[in-house]
């Protein structure tokens, strides 16, 4: 695993020839295809009506393996996740997928997100499955079966999506964001106000993925999850990083003073 | 003494015209379904078209920001409330023979009236749809964006998974169109076998005094509604999970 520490601030990153130019023109076409790694973000700022939200984020991310994003409420771990996925645009700075605008539809298309309430159609279990598969023209009904199998609700496909518990909505919600064969896969707080049960079958589809060299960029309370998941942790506080570690360094001795105090269960003293 | 006697008179006239008025529905006289089922070609057919409009547009104004979407809304929201009599004023002048529409000669049709219920409905459908999506909206939309679904299947999906609550939208535009009286009296003009409607009939028979018919019109009417809330009611139970 290769961790950079966050790059001091920032001369925005010289956008690479591929992102420029038609992938399919370039040599390294099938490169493109198989990941989207690394991860660069540099020099991020994200204000709204004059607040700071995120203030010169510098991330690179090089490994499949899965990084967590730790910190207080309101410390931007939920925006920071966004901009990584291009669903909100910073007022400056750039993030780049392999070289490649996370404004582009290329890009996107290869990344799922999981967000923290599962936002599930007013349709069947199976029909929800469908519709991303459709989406990629990747409709298949062995492949929805595997996908309901893996996460424990093939019993449940003609259920309506709706009626079923949190923890079941949001396995239905991991499994649609993998129907989308994703190289990297955005979880928001995917198991906030679930039962330990549902948490860890949730954190077995979340093994599983990552077995599968799906890159994980994870958002979490839970500092126990993150302990069991995690295999570098970044840890934000007051809308910068203060950290980007190994996650065993990070869990034995914290370097900033932020992830520390976090770690001891110190209250942040701005609350 | 006297008011006694006058109450009484006036039960046994409610009671004789309930009578009549029931003899009328068992008999299904033909004046009587004749005008029922104008009625409810023009307010169906209204109501159709207005869906038809009223549900991508409202659509659009929830999910699409342009310049000039605020003005859009509010003027659709204030059109809800357009009185009838002043919108059948202002179609009649386009149909009439000396307007801008007069060459088409629909003034006194049926499609007058079509044409006259679907501007009051529109801006009810357009309205409620409006405002049933943006709610979706603002739930689907991280979703949508994250999915890179495309605009167009993404309101077809919000329209898909709001149809509940847009079948009430549809159902309030049918109301408004099937109890309006002002404008098709003004565009339709209440012709026998033309234009007659269950409304225009119901105020021409009070006016001569011919209650049983206008009772019994005024029956019809609420077990259409009734009927036709029923069913909405029992497919909205479906369409919401």
């Amino acid at each position: 695993m290769s961790i950079d520490k966050p790059a001091p601030a920032a001369k925005p990153v010289t956008k690479s020839p591929r992102s420029k130019h038609n992938p399919s023109s370039t040599g390294d076409t099938d490169h493109l295809q198989t990941s989207l790694l690394p991860l660069r973000v540099r020099s991020v700022n994200l204000n709204i009506n004059s607040t700071v939200l995120l203030k010169n984020i510098n991330i690179d991310i090089t490994d499949h393996k899965i990084t967590v994003l730790m910190g207080h409420n309101g410390a931007g771990k939920s925006l920071l996740i966004r901009v990584i996925h291009g669903l909100i645009t910073p007022q400056s700075g750039t993030i780049e997928w392999n070289g490649m605008p996370v404004a582009g539809t290329a890009t996107r298309e290869q990344q799922s997100m999981v967000f923290q309430k599962p936002i599930l159609l007013k349709r069947s279990v199976a029909a929800n499955v469908d519709y991303v598969l459709a989406l990629r023209n990747l409709t298949s009904k062995t492949r929805r079966n595997e996908l309901l199998s893996l996460s424990g609700l093939l019993d449940k496909s003609q259920q309506a999506a709706r009626s079923l518990s949190g923890g079941e909505q949001q396995r239905l919600a991991m499994a649609r964001a993998l129907a989308t064969k994703p190289k990297v896969l955005l979880l928001d707080e995917p198991t906030a106000s679930l039962d330990p049960n549902a948490t860890l079958k949730i954190e077995s589809l979340i093994r599983a993925a990552s077995e599968q060299s799906i890159k994980i960029i994870m958002v979490t309370h839970d500092v126990a999850q993150a302990k069991r998941l995690a295999n570098d942790v970044i840890f934000l506080s007051a809308g910068e990083i203060a950290e980007h570690s190994n996650a065993s360094t990070f869990f034995k001795q914290p370097t900033s003073t932020a992830g520390h105090s976090y770690m001891s269960g110190y209250l942040p003293q701005t609350l | 003494m006297d008011e006694i006697v006058l109450f009484t008179e006036i039960m046994q006239e409610f009671k004789q015209s309930f009578s009549h008025a029931f003899d009328l529905l068992k008999q299904a006289d033909p004046a009587l379904l004749e005008i029922v089922r104008l009625s409810l070609v023009v307010s169906l057919s209204a109501t159709f078209l207005a869906c038809l409009i009223g549900l991508p547009l409202g659509a659009l104004l929830a999910t699409r920001d342009f310049p000039g979407k605020w003005l859009l809304t509010v003027i659709t929201n204030t059109l809800m409330g357009m009185p009838p009599v002043v919108l059948g004023l202002l179609v009649y002048m386009l149909l009439s023979g000396s307007g801008p529409l007069g060459w088409m000669q629909l003034l006194y049709t049926p499609h007058a009236m079509i044409i006259v219920q679907l501007l009051l409905v529109l801006p009810i459908v357009t309205a409620l749809t409006r405002q049933i999506i943006e709610e979706s909206w603002n739930d689907y939309k991280e979703q949508f964006q994250s999915l890179c679904v495309p605009r167009f299947t993404a309101v077809q999906t919000l329209l898909w998974d709001t149809r509940g609550a847009l079948l009430t939208a549809a159902l309030a535009g049918f109301a408004r169109a099937i109890s309006e009286v002002g404008a098709v009296i003004l565009v339709g003009g209440n012709i026998n076998h033309v234009t007659r409607v269950m409304t225009t009939a119901i105020a021409l028979e009070t006016s001569k005094g011919e209650l049983a018919l206008a009772l019994a019109l005024g029956m019809i009417l609420l077990a259409i509604a009734l009927a036709v809330n029923a069913l909405v009611y029992s497919f909205k139970g479906r369409a919401t999970q």
